[in-house]
């Protein structure tokens, strides 16, 4: 099991958001999350990688608890897609991605550099390497920032709703590079409500709801299907699902 | 003849502003490092390191310089031995790291939360994260209010002559008492010396800024 996540709780204040959610990515995985706003999807993904620390549960990486070790190390196999981006202003897209590798890493410059333009290939984004963020459209911020992400050699990529900073026309760019990761074999966790990207790259949907996983499944039985009336309800409001709207 | 009287003495007027430059450039160095690292503590450290800092601001900005000056000079001099330029440097460059470090602080709390946090999230670790991302972006936004700070510290170096510094604005005291008057003439070149040096040190910082400007940053990022 590559990523083991055990019962993680989190409160703000009275309200707890998370109420201990439990969930397993295998090597090779993509799975989407799904659910309506304000139920802890984020959040359950910040508390992966303790961007959020939880207030209980555990999370494993490769069987090591993440906590247990030096969490900067163990942040490096956990990628963070942001939904906006968050790409690093004074730098220009080829350095966005090699910072990681460089300052992190601990690679040269050339060899940091290399990597940086690879993986800007594999996005789509080369020629617009020595561009500056604010340069870029949003679809492309985000191309790069999945570069970013690639270029640390995660074992896992957790997305936290990559597309829904974007203008409609320029999901598509973004959700095609995602599928393209997925047949590559990348382990993926993606918040997301694109439909496209979980009927066709993901092995499983997980429908959360008021802090808890409601259930789960292959996108197939799960659209087609839905066990609870909650899931029902969210699918037709999102356009899809047994219930027809 | 006045014009006689101030070419000769101008060795002595320029040698004044060398030694105004040398304060002016060892203070602003004290205010920068000091001011850097209190505005760091300030958004980033422990509570109680964060309280020392405000303390600390709190006490340099709420105290004349000209008392500052006086104390730090025959103050500290009833304890250690200590040259009226080190006192001027200390006085002085204590009092700019506390405004520094509000401008530095600023710069730091404009920068989107997200950038740090994109930064921990792929293994940096905090130190990292600031050196790397935070600073790089920061700095460049506290150029501009920065040569605000150039230009009081420029003009403050003047005040060093009440604790003895052979500074531009003493040299012109000893100019005026050895020609016997000659106040208006005298003061006059001394403030034209004063204001092209402001300007040229204002011009160069605003090339810094050009120059180190990156599209779309100066408005303040976008999301």
């Amino acid at each position: 099991m590559l990523l083991q996540v055990e019962n993680i709780h989190k409160r703000y204040g009275t309200a707890e958001v998370l109420k201990g959610v439990s969930l397993n990515v295998v090597a090779g995985q993509s799975k989407v999350i799904m659910g309506p706003s304000g139920t802890g999807k984020s959040t359950l993904l910040r508390c992966i990688n303790h961007l959020t620390p939880p207030d209980q549960g555990r999370v494993l990486v490769e069987g090591v608890e993440i906590t247990s070790a030096n969490l900067n190390k163990m942040r490096e196999k956990l990628a963070f897609v942001f939904q906006d981006f968050n790409l690093f202003t004074h730098l220009r897209a080829v350095d966005n991605v090699a910072v990681g590798p460089r300052k992190i890493r601990g690679m040269n410059k050339v060899a940091a550099r290399d990597l940086a333009m690879r993986e800007l290939e594999r996005v789509g984004m080369v020629e617009r390497a020595e561009a500056y963020p604010a340069e870029l459209s949003g679809g492309q911020q985000q191309r790069v920032s999945i570069a970013r992400a690639l270029a640390m050699e995660p074992k896992v990529i957790l997305f936290d709703e990559p597309t829904s900073a974007l203008d409609p026309e320029l999901t598509g760019e973004v959700v095609a590079v995602m599928k393209q990761l997925a047949s590559d074999g990348m382990t993926m966790l993606v918040v997301s409500h694109e439909i496209g990207f979980a009927r066709q790259a993901a092995d499983e949907i997980i429908f959360m709801d008021g802090g808890h996983i409601l259930e789960q499944g292959p996108p197939e039985q799960l659209f087609a299907s839905p066990q609870h009336e909650r899931t029902r309800q969210f699918l037709s409001r999102i356009g899809e699902g047994g219930a027809g709207a | 003849m006045i014009v006689e009287i101030l070419i000769t003495q101008m060795p002595y007027l320029l040698h004044g502003v060398w030694v105004a430059l040398q304060l002016l450039v060892c203070l602003l160095a004290l205010g920068f490092v000091l001011g850097l690292s209190l505005a760091i503590l300030e958004v980033y450290g422990h509570w109680t390191l964060r309280w020392f800092g405000v303390l600390f601001e709190r006490i340099f900005r709420g105290i004349p310089a000209i008392v500052l000056l006086l104390l730090f000079y025959y103050g500290v001099a009833d304890f250690v031995d200590i040259s009226a330029f080190t006192a001027a440097v200390l006085a002085l460059g204590l009092r700019s790291a506390a405004y520094q470090s509000q401008i530095f602080r600023g710069s730091i709390l404009s920068i989107s939360q997200g950038q740090m946090l994109a930064a921990r999230a792929m293994g940096m670790s905090k130190p990292m994260a600031i050196r790397e991302i935070i600073l790089p972006q920061a700095l460049r936004l506290s150029i501009g209010p920065w040569t605000n700070e150039f230009s009081s510290e420029m003009k403050a170096t003047s005040l060093a002559y009440v604790i003895g510094v052979v500074e531009l604005t003493r040299q012109a005291r000893y100019i005026i008492s050895s020609t016997q008057g000659n106040i208006l003439a005298v003061f006059a070149v001394v403030a034209a010396l004063y204001f092209i040096f402001n300007w040229l040190g204002n011009w160069g910082l605003y090339r810094l800024e050009r120059k180190l400007a990156v599209p779309g940053f100066e408005q303040g990022g976008q999301g």
